[in-house]
């Protein structure tokens, strides 16, 4: 094997629908594979909050653009010998083609490790590859490539509807579609070429089953499939979208095994070296099958079958690609057998996708062949019923399981099966309750026979159960199958003591464990050996079940477990930052001689490695569940601060059982998490917050709002449809939102808060201990008050702060810290206007921002708070952020292509899927790195400008100006068009899109004529102007860059303006 | 639909461990081997594998019987799904038994095939605890009890090949080449693989006098238990070795033309039973994943110095097959027919007709 001994890592950036935290898992784990080798590893990723973009993981990190710019510079000047394409997702493997298409892997001599980027390419080009695969007699769907709409609408001729269309080189089915008319193939097609320049019209498969492998192949030609999945949703709904099952549920041997041979066929055609995933499509009335699709790349599905198998994908194709042969690899999880071996599973797993459609307004709820799915969480169990029941509670939407769910209201359930929703599965529940049988709901939906038996037995059980009242006559046996069904305690007390509000006290769900406790009904913690016990495995990843009788592995009670609670599936608003904080909280806690355990669920993580912490508890993030963990591990403590809000929630519960948490009280936590106490509290320390109150009738919502003065902002705790939160700026708006969204009632309370515009938004992040505060970051916003923070643009430092509100901001921060004897992590978001702050939210807990600042400061805030939490005795750094001579922005990265019809719009709700942070000399080197980081370009020339209303239009003027002299063409809507003339600004008028008259602003950024979007909407009101959504989401349908936010569009257009792409620094994190 | 109800029996190994379960086959003590199976996909080829002749097996993947089981349907006088036609375990062990099933070439669930054929079946037993049981105390001697008791029935100690091979010779095909198969409990699989090519396929009974008959290859057969049974099979194959033609030998097969030149084997402590077993070809660097099921393995010291070992377990380095200097003659411990399990080494067939025709060719120059 040739000597390597520097080699760059492409990242995938910021997590976007179709690509997420599945390649900081990835990409970690390659750095890992790397440097076990003594190789110098150099990784590009601006996403600052990831794991593998901390110093223990790559020797050299630069937080830039994934993009064949920045990567070239990068190549110039560290020189590395090789290049790993495959372990930052499309966004890594196209920067990796263009490298090589442009010749730049060449000017540097630069080796690919791994799969040949010729063979890449191959791949990529559908129609390329379906000659090859017809080459060696493998079959594919009937398909024709065309670059014109004609070829398009000609095409279908051959095929026939329904056909499916697809955009060729895109992230995850952007673009494509089915369509049963010309009328819609000609949409489609439309769309489609506005992603691409050749697109495919395919024979539709609709209810075939949709299977894949993940396989893996050495430079000795040796193969394997680590394991195959079956999605529980028939072909039509995308792999992401779909729940999927591994290992397949209901392929024969033969079935099984011939697609496996042809997956092998293909990875050795191809030359895969390392890992490739391929897609079928099987027809559930005979052999045949489609090769669908097939990525040479690390993968979603990759991540999911390491995590589902054990077998580490992403360390042994890192391996394969630096030359070694599988056979000469070992089983990590064995240790004493090879990584040459296909896992045998005695569990089976199910992967359930969590949308968050509900944060968007306009955006449709079906689901089908693009992604829009934010996040998945993964259940194992030892049966169908048992997988699936945890899966629906992991995934956070309110389900308690498949079963005993509050009444779901459907008003058309023939429809809603055959249009599927992402509550399709529910809709298959309320169906049985309703009387359906499997083969009227197979009838609509396609779904395999036996997962809709297997759903009726859950059903079935929920019907016996609520035959008994409470646990007296209940029979023992009905228990056990319950349980072993994956009933929760809480399911329990819902279906045997009936009343809807039995179960909203713990007392309940605690009289349910203590019954079944005395009868020996009790789960069992159950190894995954890779090997389904036929070796022993000295494993530390584990799971629970029902269908045991025996641990496999032996409690210490030792009283030296720490548990750490994960963060749970990726959801807007929770994501990669939880999951550096708990794997920095672990790595604390091992070097602090403890033994780290970590509970989780979510597969597309670095947290369930089971190579990062001394035990892994694969499985619910539940009171019920992580007291059973707890009563065998009998811990040290539990931490419930580095996860985010779901152990935030837990911590009361966990503390009414006497289960022994660490840091700040949970108390505290409650004091702060509940509105009114900590209304109470910070009134007694005389600290200041906005005006709110809790009102149940509309009488008494104006009567308030008269007395604060609009706008306000209306918090419902019960939301029919669209944003759960708005901001009102008048009577009849409040009305119309409160008629439209919401229920008003003692039940459903409204919390209504005066809002403050043209505030600033500052956040603390801090770590204290027994209230003293040990260290703190101060960053800015750069909206104002009214974006979400995490949708915010933020600097650290902060920049244009007043010091007398710094220091205030450090005062109260003390003040609140002191009062809630915080220890631990912290986040207190202020407004602030002139030197007037008001607190508006604090957290006892690590927040989105805290790796950003951690990073920025080069300071590891999770390392103190999570000494602190163990009882150790910290010091305060030296280190503050006045010290630090660079800046670091945050920039949002938004996934509203991927959600058709979603207004790309920013409010008080969070609609970010990701961010990214980088460094720069100065503030605004910084922001254009950030921005260039999430897709904006630097425009050639033409910038359509709405500037919505005075406010924004006065805050654009000064840049609106510097695009002028700086020889930009800007186009504007007619207000402000004239607004420019006024201020004599050079702009040409542009139509509306309503208005038939060229210049139309619709045309104009379909024709690609125009390099960026500003459109500020008039205000942050439910109703907007159709016009303005019409340009909006052309500029998002149409891939041109987008700003929506006054400040944020003058403080890019004043980089812009100061900078060139070349005077961006290549710095890598150390040298700042 | 409501769920029946399931009739509670239990499992009692040698060692006097009990597990509770609940029967979905047929209801009746029955005494055997308990071994475990790994393999997540085969129940319908794995309980008709002549090799599990007096076993009960436990298979770890929990959720079983998911896709049902498909009719006796036939194809060249063959099964087309089963692996010989019957079911030749003692009985069945598993975790969860999915009473619904759906394929398109089911026929029947499992729970009632079983019954048909009078096997006993037991669920809701804690299939990793007994496998690690069986791991760490050896494949044992086992019953599955209901109400009445009986004794532990070593299989070992019987010539089970007798019970499972052909009693008459049949004949498939009407290729040019001539196969003579000893059927020492065969699985359909293999013929289906010979016939292939251009074969007639001989199959004749374990312990049938073929060295006076005219052939251009031989091939020895899958079958259950000791090698050692199998005593007329080994005296026939001392025979065999002085001659010419082509010889394959899979898994008992390869034991028996081990022991006749001159090898040895052994009981290994709880066998190989899976589709994920590694062997790497020995010298060089290609690696294959295997369908196994075996209980005895030839003994690496004891291999001929005219013999090489042609495989070699990744695993626990055991021998997984000969191959001779000089001779057109090789056998392999596992089974590149699958059924069930990866069809890696599916090329070994071409291999044997390879040599065959090499044979062949020979012969005609000879004449």
């Amino acid at each position: 094997m040739e000597k390597i001994n520097k080699v760059l890592v492409l990242g995938s950036g910021a997590l976007k629908i179709g690509e997420a935290g599945e390649f900081d898992y990835s990409g970690s784990q390659a750095l890992k594979a790397l440097k076990e080798e003594g190789i110098t590893t150099v990784l590009i990723n601006p996403n600052i909050a990831t794991v593998q973009t901390s110093e223990e993981i790559a020797d050299i990190i630069y937080y830039l653009p994934v993009t064949a710019f920045f990567v070239e510079k990068i190549i110039e000047k560290e020189k590395p010998e090789g290049i790993l394409l495959a372990f930052g997702g499309q966004t890594a493997l196209n920067c990796g083609i263009e490298l090589f298409q442009t010749g730049i892997l060449n000017k540097y001599n630069l080796k690919v490790l791994g799969t040949p980027v010729e063979a890449i390419i191959e791949t990529e080009d559908r129609e390329k590859f379906a000659n090859l695969l017809h080459g060696i007699q493998i079959k594919t769907p009937k398909s024709i490539a065309v670059t014109t709409i004609e070829d398009a609408l000609k095409a279908s001729e051959t095929i026939g509807f329904p056909m499916i269309v697809r955009a060729a080189f895109t992230l995850g089915g952007q673009g494509s579609g089915f369509c049963n008319s010309m009328q819609e193939l000609r949409q489609l097609s439309e769309k489609a070429f506005s992603y691409s320049s050749q697109v495919l019209v395919e024979e539709s498969l609709k209810g075939w089953k949709e299977v894949e492998y993940e396989v893996v192949r050495d430079q000795y030609d040796n193969c394997l499939t680590v394991c195959n999945m079956e999605n529980f949703d028939p072909l039509g709904i995308h792999t992401g979208e779909s729940i999927v099952v591994a290992p397949s549920q209901t392929l024969t041997n033969s079935e099984y095994h011939k697609l496996r041979k042809i997956s092998i066929e293909i990875v050795k055609r191809v030359g895969i070296i390392g890992e490739c995933n391929v897609q079928y499509a099987l027809d559930p009335h005979s052999e045949d099958y489609r090769v669908i699709e097939v990525n040479a790349r690390l993968s979603r599905s990759s991540a999911l079958a390491s995590k589902a198998t054990g077998y580490p994908l992403a360390f042994v194709a890192a391996k394969l690609g630096l030359g070694y042969g599988l056979h000469e690899l070992k089983n990590s999880v064995t240790k004493t057998t090879p990584a040459f071996f296909e896992p045998a599973l005695d569990y089976l797993v199910v992967k359930i996708p969590r949308w968050d459609l509900n944060k968007f307004h306009g955006v449709s709820k079906e689901i089908g062949s693009s992604m829009k799915s934010v996040g998945e969480v993964m259940a194992i169990g030892r049966s169908f019923e048992e997988c699936i029941q945890k899966g629906l509670r992991m995934i956070g939407s309110g389900m308690h399981g498949f079963a005993a769910n509050k009444e779901l209201v459907v008003d058309d359930i023939e429809s809603s099966l055959s249009n599927p929703t992402d509550t399709r599965i529910f809709v298959i529940g309320q169906a049985f309750k309703e009387g359906w049988t499997v083969e009227q709901v197979y009838e609509k939906t396609r779904i395999d026979r036996w997962f809709l038996a297997k759903l009726m037995h859950i059903h079935q059980l929920e019907m016996e159960l609520t035959q008994f009242e409470g646990t007296n006559s209940l029979p023992p046996d009905l228990l056990k199958e319950a349980k072993k069904s994956g009933f929760s305690d809480f399911q329990l007390v819902r279906l045997l003591f009936k009343s809807e509000t039995m179960g909203r006290n713990d007392n309940d769900i605690m009289k349910i464990r203590e019954f079944r406790k005395k009868l020996g009904v009790v789960p069992y913690v159950k190894q995954i050996d890779t090997l389904a016990a036929e070796y022993p495995a000295a494993t530390n990843y584990l799971y629970l079940t029902y269908h045991g009788a025996e641990h496999d592995i032996v409690f210490e009670n030792d009283n030296r477990s720490v548990i750490v609670l994960g963060s749970g599936a990726y959801r807007i608003g929770s994501s990669v930052e939880f999951d550096w904080s708990g794997v920095n909280a672990l790595q604390t806690i091992e070097k602090s001689g403890y033994r780290s355990v970590m509970i989780n669920y979510n597969p597309e993580t670095v947290s369930t490695d089971y190579d990062v912490c001394n035990r892994l508890y694969f499985d619910e993030l539940s009171l019920e569940r992580v007291m059973d963990i707890a009563e065998l591990e009998n811990p040290f403590g539990v931490i419930v601060s580095t996860g985010g809000q779901i152990p935030n929630n837990l911590a009361m519960r966990l503390y009414n059982q006497n289960i022994k948490l660490l840091g700040t009280s949970a108390l505290s936590i409650d004091r702060a998490e509940n509105r009114y106490k900590f209304s109470e509290m910070l009134d007694k320390i005389g600290v200041d917050q906005p005006k709110w109150k809790e009102l149940t009738d509309m009488q008494g919502i104006f009567e308030f709002t008269e007395e604060v003065g609009y706008p306000v902002l209306i918090r419902p705790s019960y939301v029919l449809s669209g944003a759960a939160m708005n901001i009102v700026s008048n009577k009849s708006e409040l009305q119309y939102f409160l008629d439209l969204a919401t229920l008003v009632s003692k039940q459903y309370p409204v919390v209504v808060s005066k809002f403050m515009t043209d505030t600033k938004e500052i956040e603390m992040d801090a770590v204290a201990d027994k209230g003293n505060i040990i260290l703190y970051a101060i960053s800015e916003h750069i909206e104002f008050a009214g974006v979400h923070s995490g949708d915010a643009t933020i600097m650290f430092p902060p920049q244009k702060v007043y010091v007398e509100t710094i220091r205030r901001i450090k005062k109260i921060s003390r003040q609140i810290a002191e009062e809630l004897q915080i220890s631990g992590p912290f986040n207190i978001q202020f407004l602030a206007k002139d030197n007037d702050i008001k607190v508006i939210e604090c957290n006892l807990r690590a927040s989105r921002s805290l790796p950003f600042v951690s990073k920025v400061l080069k300071t590891n805030f999770i390392d103190y708070a999570t000494r602190i939490m163990l009882g150790q005795k910290v010091e305060k750094p030296n280190k503050s952020l006045f010290d630090i001579d660079y800046i670091g922005v945050k920039a949002p990265q938004f996934s509203f292509s991927r959600l058709s019809k979603a207004d790309p719009v920013l409010g008080v709700d969070m609609a970010s899927t990701g961010e990214v942070g980088c460094l720069g000399d100065d503030y605004y080197e910084a922001i254009l790195k950030a921005m260039l980081s999430v897709g904006y370009r630097i425009p050639k020339k033409n910038i359509l400008i709405s500037s919505g209303p005075m406010r924004s239009k006065t805050e654009l003027i000064i840049s609106a100006n510097y695009l002028a002299t700086n020889g930009y063409q800007l186009y504007a809507t007619k207000g402000t068009h004239l607004f420019f003339q006024e201020n004599n600004i050079p702009s040409i008028l542009v139509n509306w899109p309503d208005v038939k008259e060229s210049p139309n602003a619709y045309d104009l950024i379909r024709q690609r004529q125009i390099d960026l979007v500003i459109n500020i909407p008039k205000d942050l009101s439910e109703e907007e102007l159709d016009n303005d959504y019409t340009i909006r989401r052309a500029a998002v349908d149409f891939n041109v860059p987008l700003i929506t936010n006054a400040r944020l569009a003058s403080a890019f257009i004043y980089a812009i303006s100061k900078y060139t792409m070349d005077d961006l620094k290549i710095k890598s994190w150390g040298e700042y | 639909m409501n769920n029946p109800t399931y009739r509670k029996a239990s499992l009692v190994l040698e060692d006097g461990s009990i597990f509770e379960g609940k029967s979905f086959g047929f209801e009746a003590s029955v005494a055997g081997e308990i071994v475990f199976n790994t393999a997540m996909t085969g129940y319908p080829e794995s309980l008709t594998d002549p090799s599990y002749r007096g076993q009960i097996i436990v298979l770890t993947y929990p959720s079983i019987g998911n896709y049902g089981v498909p009719a006796n349907t036939k194809q060249h006088e063959l099964s087309e799904f089963f692996e010989s036609d019957q079911i030749h375990a003692k009985g069945l062990i598993i975790s969860d038994y999915s009473e619904s099933y759906n394929h398109w070439n089911a026929a029947k669930s499992l729970g009632d095939w079983l019954k048909e054929e009078k096997i006993p079946a037991l669920f809701g037993i804690d299939t990793r605890m007994l496998t690690k049981h069986i791991r760490n105390h050896g494949c044992m001697l086992a019953k599955i009890i209901f109400d009445e008791d009986l004794s532990f029935d070593d299989p070992g100690l019987r010539n089970l090949v007798s019970e499972v091979s052909t009693s008459e010779k049949i004949v498939y095909g009407q290729g040019k080449m001539k196969i003579m198969l000893v059927d020492c409990g065969v699985k359909n699989n293999i013929i289906r693989y010979l016939l292939q090519y251009d074969t007639t396929v001989i199959r004749v009974a374990w312990d049938y006098r073929f060295q006076d008959e005219e052939f251009d290859g031989l091939f020895i057969s899958n079958g259950p238990g000791d090698p050692v049974q199998c005593r007329q099979t080994i005296d026939n194959l001392k025979e065999a070795l002085k001659k010419e033609y082509p010889i394959f030998g899979i898994c008992l097969g390869h034991q028996l033309l081990a022991i006749a030149s001159g090898a040895t084997t052994y009981k290994l402590k709880f066998g190989h039973r899976s589709h994920n077993q590694p062997v790497i070809q020995v010298g060089t660097p290609h690696a294959y994943l295997t369908s196994q099921n075996h209980g005895y393995a030839v003994d690496n010291a004891s291999i001929p110095p005219e013999w090489n070992a042609y495989f070699t377990n990744l695993n626990d380095n055991s021998n997984e097959g000969l191959q001779h200097k000089d001779k057109p003659w090789f056998t392999t411990q596992f089974h590149p027919e699958a059924s069930s399990g990866p069809t890696d080494t599916s090329f070994l067939f071409g291999e044997f007709i390879g040599a065959i025709e090499r044979y062949k060719g020979k012969k005609v120059l000879w004449e």
